[in-house]
């Protein structure tokens, strides 16, 4: 399970770090999109892997996940959407000022 | 206490002098006044215990980890100073009451002469070198302020820079100095360090010690070379000029020389690098001094020349030189405060400072030139004034010394005499093209006599001149040898202050400075010819333009260089430099994978990795088509979500799955204005060059999960789930975190949210239309149309049920108020926007605003019960049909959290379905 996270995360971030190189404004947006999908991943990952653990305090269980990293990739993922939300607002506007939707605001 | 009050005194009286002016310039003159006289009255009540010999002292922990303490102690020589400062900023405060017009903004000013009082304080009481540091940078910077005061004026601006630029340098190497003596000695106490002479003189870093605590003196004190701020500095007020020349700025440099001397003196490097910096300065500032045409011009120079005068004198490694030059602190101070009023007060009442214009103000304003003629003949050296007695001193030393040299020693007393000789000169000229002489008839305005008050701080210190002149045992001998046993660490030898040492060598020096000065001044045309001949014009002013220029040149080329304007190339640049960072690091450090037993791995999980890496590649290749593309994007985002569940995050997987529905919406309605295919425009050589720049960064970023993931963990989250139910009342650990441990994160990021909803309103609600009333449901879908409105209510039952549970089972703010975006988005593309903002409601600003303050206020009320910000509570309800209930404030802030992400969500969303698209062809 670990290798397949782990090259998992990695396929998406090489996805997304290539995307995020290109040069028309929408697909560096789906890049940044894979790269938060890659990151988040890798956050919650760092609390080590546990099937059937969720951190669901009940009486007789002893195994839970980590639950520190959850919380945190939990807001990170709502910033995120902020976040492409907010990228994708200045593209639709660059496009609509510049007559162009290249990421140096020209062709 | 009372020895931190004295600093505070002034710092905190700052406030004062902009409010009160409204009640009238002298209630501002008094307000500045009033911190400045308690702190002195402070400090002459701590003088008895400093005669006596004894060290007042005060001490507070502030940084300890990095050993800076807020210490102070007050010493013989510290209690000098200190009494200069606030003693002559009194008679400057005074002064500038009538020296300032009408039109100056006088709070500004008192605020600013204040801030600098005691940012001084602060240097000459610290009793730790980085909070002597810090005091020090604070007063360049207040002397950049003040320099500048006339801000409208360019001189001004450029004069205040400079002397930024010069003597924040210097604070730097200062700072450097400070660490390293710390690091030789063992600590940041001043005295601990002052009494650690020997181990610093004999430590391998004594040279680069010493090398920075002069530039870092020198560079305040305008030691040549760095004199050239000091004369541009002039373009401030003249009460600044009066003040930074006499008791503060310029003199915290030899203050510091002086300060250091047990810590740094008594080696051939000392001697030899201040001796002859002090001599340089010393001839080269008087010599300047002579054919400045501008009163204050020339007292810049002459400052200057003193200033070197000083710093020779401790350069000597003699008891009797320190006391030569403590004295000659004080006698500095005094003359040279009163001549710039002086100078002050001649351009105040003419209009003019060119000495070429002025002449015979003697019949106009006799009485101040009776001051400025005393205080000239003192900077002169002109017997039964005090600055007679140190230069005589100054004399009798380097005659000495030059005996002890022997070969080029003479050298010592010969540059002695002809600075003095230059000085004697320049107060001449001062006195006489001034007030004697033919009147010019060039002047601007009528002379006459200064406002009564304005000419007692100059009575005062003409005072002081002639009473230390005449009778300089009685007057000054205790407060002298009580200072100098301060520079000294031990009362030094007695001596004696006397007008009249017999007839000797400096007496000799004396007399042929005087003659040789009159002769000069008689003449002056042919000297002056003499000088424009041999020195063209050259100026430190011209030298420090355009070593500037060339800075701001060279860094302009390196941005350019850096940044062409192509945002791939600075993409390429930063994510190439964060692979090559993270490759050393996993080199060097290692990324060997741990001893962490592997989870197996079922057959979904393969499947479910199988059309991941599917669709990413998918994504990858043919983001050109960008439907596509974003089809698979939302395909990688719903597998994440499922990989959530397996790996025991059912929070993280439910807001996976709704985040992954309102951002695909949200793609698709930009597709909707944006093009919907990206031309197929990069070079072979590019995507090849991404494409390696991406496989390294991508099984790196694998590499290093997989490493995180086989090593052992040891996490600080046992607290959390020890204390979730306890202490928060949830058993949902993720949840409580969120809304209790962490709750303060999470009002951060909400507020984020918020903003950021807001930003996207902003910047495209001018282009935002909505839809007429053609917008008829005929548009829309009725499968949808009826099935979406037939799901509202069910919907809002969910996320009831899903927000309530939040605190025990997965769900919470954050998802519940997703889900409810989702639900109205859906609204929104069944029925239209028309529709829907008839029925709902199309302003979601109050939604964001309630959020955020609901969770605001539940954070805040913990202050009521007298606990931290987002102290929660809670407490057990049984509810009807529900049964057990915890009822947690937790609640109410997760309820803030809900509104808050409901409102940003469909504001955004709202906001991105008004768009239109272009009109083709445009």
């Amino acid at each position: 399970m670990e290798i397949l996270i782990a090259s998992g995360i990695g396929v998406v971030t090489a996805a997304g770090i290539y995307l995020t190189l290109r040069a028309r404004t929408f697909p560096v947006i789906l890049g940044l999109t894979l790269l938060s999908y890659a990151v988040n991943l890798f956050l919650v990952s760092t609390g080590r892997l546990a099937i059937n653990a969720p951190p669901i305090v009940h009486e007789g269980t002893k195994a839970y996940t980590d639950p520190l990293p959850q919380a945190l990739v939990l807001t990170a993922i709502v910033i995120g959407f902020a976040m492409t939300a907010f990228v994708l607002v200045l593209a639709l506007k660059a496009r609509r000022e510049l007559g162009s939707d290249h990421v140096d605001g020209r062709e | 206490m009372k020895l931190l009050l004295i600093v505070l005194l002034p710092l905190a009286g700052i406030v004062l002098p902009p409010v009160l002016v409204r009640a009238g310039r002298t209630a501002s003159a008094w307000a500045a006044a009033t911190p400045t006289a308690l702190a002195l009255v402070l400090l002459a009540g701590m003088a008895p215990t400093v005669f006596e010999g004894g060290v007042v002292e005060a001490s507070w922990p502030w940084m300890p980890a990095l050993g800076l303490n807020l210490a102070f102690f007050l010493d013989g020589f510290g209690l000098l100073f200190a009494g200069l400062i606030l003693g002559i900023g009194l008679l400057i405060i005074l002064y500038a009451r009538y020296y300032l017009s009408e039109d100056d903004p006088m709070g500004r000013f008192y605020a600013m002469l204040l801030a600098f009082m005691g940012a001084m304080l602060g240097i000459v009481l610290s009793d730790n070198i980085l909070l002597l540091v810090v005091f020090w940078e604070l007063t360049s910077i207040s002397s950049f302020l003040l320099i500048g005061y006339w801000r409208h004026r360019a001189d001004a601006r450029q004069g205040a820079r400079m002397a930024l630029a010069v003597t924040g340098a210097g604070g730097l190497c200062l700072l450097a100095a400070a660490i390293l003596l710390g690091h030789v000695v063992g600590s940041y106490q001043l005295q601990a360090i002052l009494a650690a002479g020997d181990t610093i003189t004999a430590s391998p870093l004594y040279l680069p010690i010493l090398g920075l605590v002069l530039l870092g003196a020198f560079t305040k004190s305008a030691q040549v070379p760095f004199h050239f701020w000091l004369p541009h500095a002039m373009a401030a007020p003249t009460p600044v000029s009066a003040y930074l020349h006499s008791a503060t700025m310029v003199k915290a440099g030899v203050f510091l020389i002086a300060r250091l001397y047990p810590a740094l003196s008594g080696t051939e490097e000392w001697f030899v690098l201040v001796t002859v910096i002090g001599l340089a300065t010393m001839v080269f500032g008087a010599y300047g001094a002579l054919f400045k045409d501008d009163l204050k011009g020339l007292l810049a120079y002459s400052t200057i020349s003193h200033l070197g005068l000083i710093t020779l004198l401790f350069g000597l490694n003699t008891q009797a030189g320190v006391i030569a030059g403590v004295f000659h602190i004080i006698n500095h101070a005094t003359f040279k405060a009163s001549l710039f009023m002086s100078a002050g007060i001649i351009d105040h009442e003419t209009g003019t400072r060119d000495i070429r214009k002025l002449g015979g103000l003697r019949h106009y304003m006799p009485v101040t030139m009776w001051l400025a003629a005393i205080a000239a003949a003192s900077m002169a050296g002109v017997p039964l004034f005090n600055g007679f007695l140190s230069k005589e001193m100054f004399f009798t030393e380097v005659v000495v010394e030059s005996e002890r040299l022997g070969g080029i020693g003479w050298l010592l007393p010969v540059f002695a005499t002809i600075g003095g000789l230059l000085s004697a000169a320049y107060s001449l000229r001062f006195v006489h093209d001034v007030f004697f002489g033919d009147e010019t008839g060039a002047l601007p305005r009528h002379p006459h006599e200064p406002p009564r008050y304005m000419r007692v701080p100059v009575e005062i210190l003409i005072l002081i001149c002639v009473v230390v002149g005449v009778v300089p045992s009685l007057a000054i001998s205790t407060v002298l040898a009580t200072a100098a046993g301060g520079v000294l660490l031990q009362a030094p030898e007695p001596f004696s202050l006397a007008l009249w040492h017999g007839f000797n060598v400096p007496l000799v020096m004396s007399v042929l400075a005087l003659a040789g000065a009159v002769a000069l001044y008689y003449q002056r045309d042919a000297a002056e010819r003499w000088h424009e001949r041999t020195f063209p014009a050259f100026t430190g002013k011209g030298c420090f333009e355009s070593v500037l220029a060339g800075a701001i040149a060279a860094s302009r080329r390196l941005t350019a260089w850096l940044d062409d304007g192509s945002v791939q190339r600075n993409v390429v640049l930063v994510i190439g430099t964060a692979v090559v960072m993270a490759a050393a690091g996993g080199i060097t450090g290692g990324l060997d994978a741990g001893s962490r037993a592997l989870t197996p791995a079922p057959l979904p999980a393969v499947a479910v990795w199988l059309m991941g890496v599917i669709a990413t590649v998918v994504v990858a290749l043919r983001h050109h088509d960008r439907f596509l593309a974003l089809v698979a994007t939302g395909v990688v985002g719903l597998l994440s979500a499922l990989t959530f569940i397996y790996i025991s995050a059912p929070d993280l997987a439910l807001t996976q799955l709704s985040v992954e529905v309102v951002s695909t919406v949200l793609l698709l309605l930009a597709l909707n204005v944006l093009p919907k295919e990206t031309p197929h425009e990069s070079s072979p050589g590019r995507r090849w060059r991404d494409g390696v720049l991406a496989v390294a960064g991508g099984g790196g970023i694998a590499a290093l999960a997989y490493a995180a993931m086989t090593r052992p963990l040891d996490s600080i989250s046992r607290y959390f789930l020890e204390t979730s139910v306890p202490g928060g009342g949830g058993h949902n650990v993720v949840n409580v975190i969120l809304v209790d441990f962490r709750g303060f994160d999470t009002f951060g990021e909400i507020t984020v949210l918020g903003i950021a909803a807001l930003c996207v309103y902003a910047l495209i609600r001018d282009e935002a239309h909505t839809m007429a009333s053609a917008d008829t449901e005929a548009r829309h879908p009725r499968m949808l149309l009826i099935g979406s409105r037939v799901m509202l209510p069910l919907l809002a039952v969910v996320t009831v049920y899903v927000f309530l549970r939040g605190h025990n089972q997965p769900g919470g703010g954050f998802i519940a108020g997703l889900i409810a975006a989702v639900a109205m988005v859906t609204q929104y593309m069944a029925s239209g926007v028309h529709w829907t903002e008839q029925r709902l409601t199309g302003n979601y600003f109050p939604m964001i605003g309630a959020g955020l303050l609901t969770a605001g206020f539940t954070g805040l009320a913990s202050w009521l019960f007298d606990v931290p910000f987002l102290t929660s509570t809670f407490s057990h309800v049984n509810w009807p049909v529900v049964g057990d209930f915890e009822i947690a404030s937790a609640v109410a802030f997760d309820l803030g959290v809900f509104l808050t992400v409901v409102g940003s969500v469909v504001l955004m969303l709202s906001q991105f379905g008004k768009q239109q698209p272009p009109v083709e062809g445009r």
